[in-house]
Order: structure tokens, then sequence, then C-alpha cells
């Protein structure tokens, strides 16, 4: 059992949860996930570990709240217990020097950006952080991100923070500045955005670096649903990744793959009979 | 008691036939197909045991149970005491009467056989740990002994951690098994189906364990989570039973596409995750209506007896050898049989096909005959030029097989391993690093139960010497 801690909200269905898990805090590196449980019969969900507090034991979760195990997770309070906590897993992030960077989130993916943009920083990178989300609601940790950001730009779809748009819109400036242009990019978002970045930075031959969310099952690589194409070889998300050369994913596939509980025949379980979209 | 039989009295005894769940109905469920013997039966069965002077059913045995022995205490109704005797040898006898290959080991030597039919010990020895679990008041409780002072970790919580565990608690040690799931057992719990094996059984026998004063920490990832480097640091020896869980790739195309599983991911959703098969369990599974599982071992029979429970119309295995050469246990198939399932024999399969929709429609296979001999001396399929052609599938199960997971390994560069990512190990279990000790799957590849717990047994004893 893993005490809750706290358990805030930051914007509409996303939570920032810290729970007590002092191995994992002292072992854990920028770019790790756990696997979450919440009770006896709920799924195996991965989450990023946001951050780590090794002295008092804890780990920060930022949860996007979508499905039905997800909302479960979310609806435990501080005082509460997850069930089960399983982790650090996947590589740590391969941090070099490499001067100028872009780090990119979408969504709750800004949340899984910010212990890999945190630790680019620290290892003396220039950091120019570009966030996008659906309104100004939807925008999380910019103060956060501030803090060690060169720069932080917003863009929201109805336009009501920052630039109106999408999140490419800011690199593709950066990028056609020399003065700007990143020599590495780190994109964490929803699939499409994640592809539209590979594609951005292609032509220049920007190093991209993306962290992937394929459905998962143990998180250790026994399983295999969680392979994606990477440069035309299977490889485990969970083990081999999850961040991955993004001109060398095959987005379709994982767009594919991440659809496969929606709305298909699957077998009778309590996830089918609550979400009700 | 009565005078005792005859030897030809005693073989004039029919063998006893295990009591099956109906095929129609059991197909439909989850539940067990092997009801176990009535008592009577069992106590019959046992009187066919001739107890012969050199015991060849001992010798077919992994662990060497003590088997005409506790088979005479059955056949005079002594059942504490053939339980005393099976629990003594055998730390899981619940779990080896079920899913143990008894035809091809102690029953394939007993003198019985040469004439007739082998001796049911299988039978008998599930019937025994079955009596031996609903009367554990009557048996009394185990009480461990005094207390060493060394300690030792066990990885992993499959048959042959939970043998190393039980062995070196009796043995006086402290004992703590890491286990990287969120539950025990290993592939008893999350890969052999709740049809051959209850998952009530290993709870009883971790239970067993856990009074015995093993501790047992589970979402505990060794290599991630907590190092080799710092468990033996911590603790006077280490026992890795890790297993073999990576998945082969069939390597064709088609394989990423939707209702495309590994045994491993189908098996631990419906097993670990109880999907489709428990009524408060949030995991999903793709159903299916055609179901094509790859591979002729006992994985590809459990995977297609699951598929069979979830309500496929049609089921399949599709083996590219034939029947003869299929590794699974004969009784696996001979149930998958009674069940519905169809065998596409000499059948290989080279892609998995679409609508262009992502999902799996259909396998396209090819057919096989048997060619000469190869290596591993079974004959060899070789492909019948022309002879391909689609079988539909909506969910295809690749279950040909399963290597090392690296995963512990990999954080651990000074531990020697075989070109195939094995741990090596010594007859004792001991690796090349001072105090390590590994056995069961990860030094064995894909084997069986009984010899990971084999293993267990003689990484204990060897550990025990290791720390006094
Ligand atoms: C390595 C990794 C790290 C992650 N880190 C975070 C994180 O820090 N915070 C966070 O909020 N989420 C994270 N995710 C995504 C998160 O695991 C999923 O959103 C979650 O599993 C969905 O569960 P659910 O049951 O609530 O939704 P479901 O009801 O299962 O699904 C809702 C929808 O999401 C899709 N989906 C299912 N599983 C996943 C998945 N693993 N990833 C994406 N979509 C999925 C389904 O197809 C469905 O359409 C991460 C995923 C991975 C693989
Ligand atoms: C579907 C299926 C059916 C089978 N049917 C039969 C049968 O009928 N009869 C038979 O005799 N054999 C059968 N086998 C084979 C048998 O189950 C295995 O040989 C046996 O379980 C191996 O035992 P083990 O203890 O070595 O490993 P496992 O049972 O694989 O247990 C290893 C454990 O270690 C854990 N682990 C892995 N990595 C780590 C880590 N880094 N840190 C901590 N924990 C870790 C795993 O989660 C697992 O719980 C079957 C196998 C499968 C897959
Ligand atoms: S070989 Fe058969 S008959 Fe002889 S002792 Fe063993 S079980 Fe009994
Ligand atoms: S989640 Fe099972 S192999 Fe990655």
């Amino acid at each position: 059992m893993f005490e809750v801690v706290s358990n805030d909200v930051l914007a509409p269905s996303l939570h920032r949860m810290v729970v007590r898990a002092p191995r994992v805090a002292a072992s854990r590196k920028p770019g790790q996930f756990v696997i979450v449980r919440s009770a006896p019969g709920e799924e195996r969900i991965p989450l990023t570990i946001g951050d780590a507090d090794n002295a008092a034991g804890t780990i920060t979760l930022f949860i996007q709240a979508i499905g039905a195990s997800t909302r479960t997770i979310v609806a435990i309070p501080a005082g509460g217990f997850l069930r089960d906590v399983a982790g650090p897993l996947g590589l740590p992030t391969h941090i070099e020097a490499w001067g100028r960077v872009a780090c990119i989130g979408g969504g709750v993916g800004t949340a899984v950006l910010y212990p890999l943009a945190k630790a680019l920083a620290a290892a003396g990178n220039d950091v120019t952080t570009i966030i996008g989300g659906r309104a100004e609601s939807y925008i999380i940790l910019k103060d956060e991100l501030s803090a060690f950001s060169k720069e932080v730009l917003v863009t929201t779809e109805d336009g009501s923070m920052g630039r109106k748009g999408f999140v490419t819109a800011e690199l593709a400036d950066l990028m056609a500045n020399p003065d700007t242009c990143p020599k590495a990019v780190f994109a964490i978002g929803p699939v499409p955005m994640m592809r539209a970045v590979a594609e951005l930075t292609r032509p220049l031959g920007i190093t991209t670096v993306v962290s992937l969310n394929p459905i998962m099952i143990d998180g250790t690589g026994m399983c295999g649903g969680c392979r994606v194409l990477v440069g035309g070889e299977p490889k485990f998300a969970c083990v081999d990744g999850p961040e991955f050369d993004a001109h060398e994913v095959d987005f379709e596939n994982l767009f594919d793959r991440l659809s496969t509980y929606r709305g298909h025949e699957a077998a009778d379980c309590k996830l089918n009979r609550q979400v009700q979209p | 008691m009565t005078t005792p039989m005859t030897t030809k009295e005693r073989l004039a005894i029919d063998r006893a036939r295990m009591p099956e769940l109906a095929a129609t109905i059991r197909s439909a469920n989850f539940e067990e197909v092997n009801r176990g013997l009535a008592e009577d039966d069992a106590i019959r069965e046992a009187q066919r045991c001739i107890q012969c002077k050199n015991r060849q059913c001992v010798e077919g045995c992994p662990v060497g149970v003590s088997i005409p022995e506790f088979i005479g205490r059955l056949a005079d109704n002594d059942l504490p005491g053939a339980a005393r005797i099976l629990q003594h040898d055998n730390a899981l006898p619940a779990v080896c009467g079920r899913v143990c290959p008894q035809e091809t080991q102690c029953e394939a030597k007993c003198v019985r056989g040469i004439k007739g039919e082998a001796v049911a010990i299988g039978y008998l020895e599930r019937f025994v740990a079955d009596w031996a679990m609903k009367n554990a008041a009557r048996l009394g409780a185990e009480t461990p002994p005094p207390p060493t002072g060394k300690r030792v970790a066990v990885v992993g919580c499959g048959p042959a951690g939970l043998t190393a565990a039980g062995e070196l608690a009796r043995a006086g040690h402290g004992v703590v098994i890491f286990e990287a799931l969120h539950d025990t057992g290993g592939v008893l719990r999350y890969g052999i189906p709740e049809f051959r094996l209850p998952k009530a059984i290993i709870d009883v026998e971790v239970d067993r364990l856990r009074a015995l004063g093993v501790t047992i920490e589970c979402n505990v990832i060794v290599g991630k989570t907590l190092t080799l480097a710092q468990l033996r640091q911590e603790f006077d020896a280490v026992f890795i039973a890790n297993g073999a869980g990576l998945p082969t790739m069939l390597n064709i195309p088609g394989e990423n596409l939707k209702g495309v599983y590994s045994a491993n991911e189908y098996l631990t959703r419906v097993n670990l995750m109880g999907a489709g098969r428990l009524a408060d369990a949030s995991t999903p599974i793709i159903k299916g209506h055609n179901v094509a599982v790859i591979g002729g071992g006992n994985t590809a029979m459990d995977c297609v007896r699951t598929a069979r429970r979830l309500g496929a119309d049609r089921a399949m295995i599709v083996y590219r050898r034939s029947e003869a050469e299929m590794p699974a246990r004969v009784e696996e198939i001979k149930h998958a049989k009674e069940e519905g399932v169809e065998f596409l024999m000499l059948t290989a399969p080279v892609a998995i096909l679409s609508a262009g929709d992502g999902w799996a429609t259909s396998l396209r296979c090819q057919r096989m005959e048997l060619g000469e001999p190869d290596a591993s001396g079974r004959r060899k399929p070789v492909p019948v030029e022309g002879a391909q052609y689609d079988v539909p599938a909506d969910v295809i199960v690749n279950a040909v097989g399963t290597g090392a997971n690296p995963l512990l390994t990999a954080t651990a560069p000074d531990l020697a391993l075989n070109k195939w990512g094995n741990i090596v190990a010594d007859g004792n279990g001991l690796t090349n690093i001072e105090g390590v000790f590994a056995g069961g799957d990860i030094v064995r590849g894909g084997a069986t139960v009984i010899l990971a717990m084999g293993d267990g047994k003689q990484a204990a004893a060897a550990i025990s010497t290791f720390l006094s």
C-alpha cells in the first residue's frame, strides 16, 4: 500500500498527486515511470514520475483523468492509499549538453515533460519551453517551468492564452531564426502533436525525442503489449523507451494501437460498463 | 487391519479415471476441468502400486519425491502419513499434482506401465495434497526453527523462488522475496489458467510460506527498484529466480495489428488481471470470433482453451509440425480437442492481414511437410511450394516461446550470461558471483514447474552450506 500524501487539481481533470514510495523516490531518474494500480481488480496504469523527494520518500505524479481507471486513481484523497506502485520503469532520459533545446508539452504531456526539461536545464542547456492546450484552463505548470526555462511560450486552440493555434507554430518560428533554432527538440503530448513536431524538424535533421504512451500491462518487458515500430523494428516502449527518436517512430501504428479498446467488442469488464462516451 | 493385498490382487485393479467437468459446460467457464479422485478411488489406485524394490518412478521424478512411500501410506489409508512424506519432498504438491507432465516423468518409468497402465502417480499426488490442504489443522502447523541470523533475498515469486524460500525458512534463515508484479506465483498465477490450476491453491501455498516467516514484497523490480548490488549488500546471499518472461516475436508482416497478442499479454490479461473472467475486473481483452493461436506447447494450449472460454466460435491451434511433435502435455491436447479446439497441423504463419482499419482479419498460412531430422532430432518442417491459404482470424496469439528478460541482468554487468542471455549457474545454482545463486527458467530457458522447483531446492541447500 502506498499512501497518497496530497492530491490537488491543477486543471480540469488534471491532478498532481504526491505518493509515498521511498524505494522509487531513491532510484528514479528523469524520463522514468511507475505502474500504478489503485485497488484490487483495477487496471495497471503507467504514469510518469514527475518529480521525487528522496528525503521525504515521495514521488509526484501528474494524472489526467481520461478514462475509468485514471478517474478511479484521482478520486483517492490525501490520506488514502494506492494498492500498487511499481517502478521506476523505462530508461532514463539521455541528457546531454546540447546548448539550445526546445521542450514542447501538450496537455498532460506538459507534466511528463517537466522532469525532463528540468534535467536538461540542470545539464547546462538553454531551454525554451512551448506548452499548448485547448484553452487557458488546460495550461499547467507554467510558473514551475519558467523557473528554469529561458522562455515559456504558450499556445491555446481558442486563443484564451498566449498565441492562438498549435505548439508547432511557435516551434516553426524558433526554427526560422538561426539565433533561436534549437539543437534538439523534446516533444511530449498527444500522438498527433508529436507527429507534427517530428515532421517539422525532419527536413532540418534536428534531433527530436518523443516519449511514447502505448497501452501497457506489466511495464517490465514481459507482455510485449507496448510494442511500437521504431525504424521498422518492434521495440517495447516500457524497456527500450519510453523515449525514442521521433524521426524513426511509426506514429500511425501507435495511434491505431491506442484505439484497441475504444468501442470494439472487448470482453465485458467493469471499464466497459462505466465509460459511456 | 485386514490382511495385506497380494501382488496379483494389486495387478488386477484397473487404473483410476480422472473425473472431469463435461466439455460442453467447461468450455464456457473457468472452473477447474479435473475434479480430483474420490477418497475410495484414490485408495484403490494407491493399491495398484506394487512397491517396487528398485524405485523406477522416483528415478523419473526431477526432485526425487518418495513416491512408493507416500503411495504406500495412502494405500493403508494413512492420509496424514502420506501428506507428511509428500510435503517433505515437494514444496508445492497441489501444484505439481496438476501441472507436472507425469506421463513423461515418474509415470513413464513406472514398472506397471510396462505391461499395462502406470500407477496414476499425478492423480495421487494431487489427492494427497488437496487432502492436506483441507486438513491443515489436523496436520498441525510447521514450527519455524530458531533463527540463524542470516538473511537471504529471493528475486521472483514463481515456483523456483517459492521453493527456495520455503527451504531457506525451514533452515532458519530470514527470507525476503522480491516480486516485480503485484501478486505472487509467477507463471503459476499469470500464465497457467484457473481451469488447470485454481488461484486459491497458489494462495494457500503462499500463506504456508508466510506462516513460516517468509516476507514477500511485491512491486519491487530488481534491476530497477533495487539493484542486485544493493541486495548483495543488504543480504547474506541472493537467489535469482526471475523466470523467462520475454516474448519472442514472430517477425511476420502484420504483427502490430490490433487483435494480435503475445501469449504473455493474452494470459496476463485474463489470469492476473481477471479480464473476461472476473465480474469486477477493469482490464479489457478482445474476445474474437475466430482465434488463431500459433504454437504447440502448454502455453499455446492454455491460450486456445482460454479463447474458447471467452466465447470464440472457432479456436485454432496453428503448428508447423505434426501432432506427434507437439511439446504440450498429452492431457492438455486431449482436453483442448474435447472442448472443440481445431488443430491446423503442418501449418506455418507467414503474414497477418487486415482489411485496412488496423484490425487483424486473417492469418496467411503456409502448408508444411516433414523433411529430414534437424539438430533436435525432430523432422524439420519444410514449406510445400505454392500451398498458401488464408484462415479468418480476428484475434491472433503468438505462443511460440519466450526468452530471458534482461531487466535484472542489464544492471548487473558482472553476472555471467550465456549467449541467449540466461544466467550461467552450476549444478548447485551458484553463479560466477560469490553468494549469488540462480535457478529456474532464467537459467534453463523455458522449462517446467518441477525443474524450477528442483533448482530452488538445490540452491537453498547450497545457500545454507554457504552461510554456515
Ligand atoms: C510511459 C507512459 C507514461 C505515461 N505518463 C502519464 C502521466 O504522467 N500522466 C497521465 O495522465 N498519463 C500518462 N500516461 C497515459 C496513461 O497511462 C493513460 O492515459 C491511462 O492508461 C489511460 O487509462 P484509463 O483507463 O483512465 O483510460 P481508458 O479508459 O483506458 O482509455 C481512455 C482512452 O485512452 C486510451 N489509452 C488507453 N491506455 C492508454 C495509454 N497507456 N496511453 C494513452 N492512451 C491510452 C484508450 O485507447 C482510450 O481511448 C502515460 C502512458 C505511458 C505509456
Ligand atoms: C502458459 C504457460 C503454461 C505452462 N504450463 C506448464 C505445465 O503445465 N507444466 C509445467 O511443468 N510447466 C509449465 N509451464 C512452464 C513453467 O510454468 C515454468 O517453467 C516455471 O513457472 C518457471 O518457474 P520460475 O520460478 O523459474 O519462473 P516464473 O514462474 O517465470 O517466475 C518468475 C517470477 O519472477 C518475477 N520477476 C521477473 N523479473 C523480476 C525482477 N527483475 N525483479 C523481481 N521479480 C521479477 C516474475 O514476475 C515472476 O513472478 C508453463 C509456462 C507457461 C508460460
Ligand atoms: S514404479 Fe510404479 S509400481 Fe513401482 S513403486 Fe513406483 S509407482 Fe509403484
Ligand atoms: S508493457 Fe508489457 S512489455 Fe511493455
